[in-house]
């Protein structure tokens, strides 16, 4: 450096090739937008709120398909409550760092999906205000019954039962789920359908194992006691055959 | 910052915190080692990834388990995109205590920019990411994200030519920062001061070359420390934009080197630990970030104690003030890069 003030000189070329650049170079202008847009949940504007109360849940805004916001409950195709996949295990409830959700189970058992009647939650409440985006009620869920929303815009005026989202609020179809995280849903559904496919699997092995057992158990029987042994034949195995071995993972939870 | 003056000189000076405390150590020791994650991110907000890092590394020596490849690779990556955005930012707020209001920094802030997307796009979240698991990460990077991570990286040199040449040849920096708020070898070393800054006091120490926790070994890199036995805020600001290019060699060498593979060892449903200590350190932007933790064979760690960087680098800010003009306190207390969220924890 050889004359006073040439650093500065330097500098200031700099900035006036970024002032100059940042009308042309996309580089170098890199914050333009608020929010992407996901083809038809967004606003007109950046920024619209919602206006009327109630409303606010709407899924209007959204932004990139890789962030998460907020949990939901999903459910399945039809009616919300008769198709969602929470059992109330209340696992999210133990684990959630900053304990921003409350379940109450409910008295009675629904049958959901085809699967055996199961607890649904009678209450499943979670708090704005506390959430911390974490993510960890996601990964401890055993059912994929709590995701993450990218719904951003969930201030309100109200300070108390506003900023407490209720259970019908929260729940969202998979569908929704797949408009708004197409890649994480595509892997979520996949994992499920092959644990399902797995499942079924085990289970026919294991009905077909026990089957055969029972068969060669009666005939062993049927042989040793020769004839009276017919008639106490068939009832003897079908308790056998009833009880389904239960699945690993709902074990821990029970 | 409670300041005792003489005229224009600092005579006395407490640094007056503990406005942003949380109680951190005694919330883990309350809950399950998973669910003190998340807490990590909100230590230090501005390098989230290298604080899950520095708890996973803790955790991880509690039990025995091995890391798959693509995730230590993975886990490389993202500790030294974490030290651009740290180092990017840090430059541009200590620009701006020094008067450059807002060029400096914008610039900075357009380039952390890029980085930041990409921590969405692999974590969720830009800023409070929550990507590390004890035995890997949380999830794999979706699809294509590894050649865009080679884009912001490659383009990244480009930004920072000219930003050295924007700031530091400039008149005004080389005359606020040369000579200010010096720091000898001896106080560093006796302070315990770590990161950039001890090394702009001209000692030779990085964890990533002494610990070489990780995958560190199998990277080439240099580390920047000034050869003077006195470090001044120049030497701390240059230490900084040096090891930025530092950390753009080890990128590259990272992005060729990964493979793929599962991101996840295999750790079990609970993570229980057995009866014994551990204290996981990295080196964070910041300096030697370590966590400490006793386990008593339940699900929660009986004692949770964090290192922090921040607040142990800031004691020496008396030392470094005092005789100094009270317009250069300000520049020294952002050449020490402390984020309050990690003082107070």
């Amino acid at each position: 450096m050889s004359i006073l003030g040439g650093g500065i000189l330097k500098g200031m070329a700099v900035t006036l090739k970024n002032f100059v650049g940042s009308y042309f170079d996309k580089e170098r202008l890199t914050t333009k937008e608020y929010a992407w847009k996901a083809e038809d949940m967004l606003p007109e504007r950046a920024g619209d709120y919602p206006k009327e109360e109630g409303e606010q849940l709407r899924d209007t805004t959204t932004v990139t398909h890789y962030s998460r916001n907020f949990p939901m409950l999903l459910h399945d195709k039809g009616e919300p409550m008769d198709n969602v996949r929470c059992v109330a295990c209340q696992i999210c409830e133990r684990e959630c760092p900053p304990q921003c959700i409350y379940i109450e189970k409910s008295k009675d058992k629904k049958e959901r999906g085809g699967n055996k009647a199961q607890f649904y939650p009678a209450t499943f409440d979670i708090d704005v205000s506390v959430c911390m985006s974490c993510q960890i009620c996601v990964e401890v869920c055993p059912f994929d019954a709590i995701v993450m929303n990218s719904q951003f815009e969930l201030s309100t005026p109200d300070r108390f039962g506003g900023l407490l989202l209720r259970r019908d609020d929260l729940l969202k179809s998979n569908d929704y789920y797949h408009k708004i995280h197409p890649e994480e849903a595509a892997a979520r559904d996949k994992r499920i359908t092959d644990e399902k496919a797995a499942k079924e699997a085990k289970k026919k092995a294991a009905e077909a194992a026990k089957k055969k057992a029972a068969e060669a158990k009666a005939k062993a029987e049927a042989e040793a006691t020769a004839k009276p042994g017919e008639s106490a034949d068939t009832p003897a195995t079908e308790p056998h055959t009833k009880p389904t071995p239960k699945p690993k993972k709902e074990d821990g939870i029970e | 910052m409670d300041v005792k003056l003489d005229g224009e000189t600092v005579v006395d000076l407490k640094p007056v915190f503990g406005y942003l405390h949380r109680n951190h150590e005694k919330l883990a020791e309350n809950m399950s080692y998973l669910a003190s994650m998340p807490f990590t991110d909100r230590l230090d907000y501005f390098n989230s990834m290298t604080n899950n890092w520095a708890y996973a590394l803790a955790a991880e020596q509690l039990i025995e388990i091995e890391i798959p490849e693509r995730a230590e690779y993975l886990r490389v990556i993202m500790a030294e995109l974490t030290r651009l955005v740290n180092h990017v930012s840090l430059v541009g707020f200590f620009i701006n205590d020094l008067g450059a209001l807002g060029t400096p920094l914008l610039y900075a802030f357009r380039e952390r920019e890029k980085i930041l997307d990409l921590f969405e796009q692999a974590s969720g979240a830009r800023m409070m990411c929550n990507y590390f698991r004890f035995g890997g990460l949380r999830c794999d990077v979706p699809e294509g994200w590894l050649d865009r991570t080679r884009d912001v990286v490659d383009r990244f040199p480009k930004f920072l030519d000219e930003y050295e040449k924007l700031l530091c040849e400039n008149e005004i920096i080389l005359s606020r920062t040369q000579g200010v708020g010096n720091l000898s070898r001896e106080l560093a070393i006796s302070a315990g001061i770590t990161g950039p800054m001890l090394r702009a006091s001209g000692v030779n120490y990085d964890i990533r070359k002494i610990d070489q926790y990780g995958i560190y070994d199998r990277f080439k890199f240099r580390v920047p420390y000034s050869n003077s036995d006195v470090g001044d805020c120049y030497d701390r600001f240059m230490v900084r934009m040096h090891e930025m290019r530092e950390s753009i060699g080890i990128l590259q060498q990272a992005l060729v080197g990964i493979d793929d593979g599962p991101i996840m060892g295999n750790t079990g449903k609970v993570f229980k630990p057995a009866k014994a200590e551990s204290y996981g350190r990295v080196e964070a932007p910041k300096g030697e970030l370590g966590f400490y933790l006793v386990a008593d064979g339940t699900p929660k760690p009986y004692r949770f104690r964090v290192r922090p960087p921040s607040f142990i680098n800031l004691t020496v800010l008396r030392d470094m003030c005092i005789g100094q003009q009270v317009a250069d306190a300000v520049i020294i207390l952002g050449s020490i890069d402390i984020v309050l969220g990690e003082v107070d924890r």
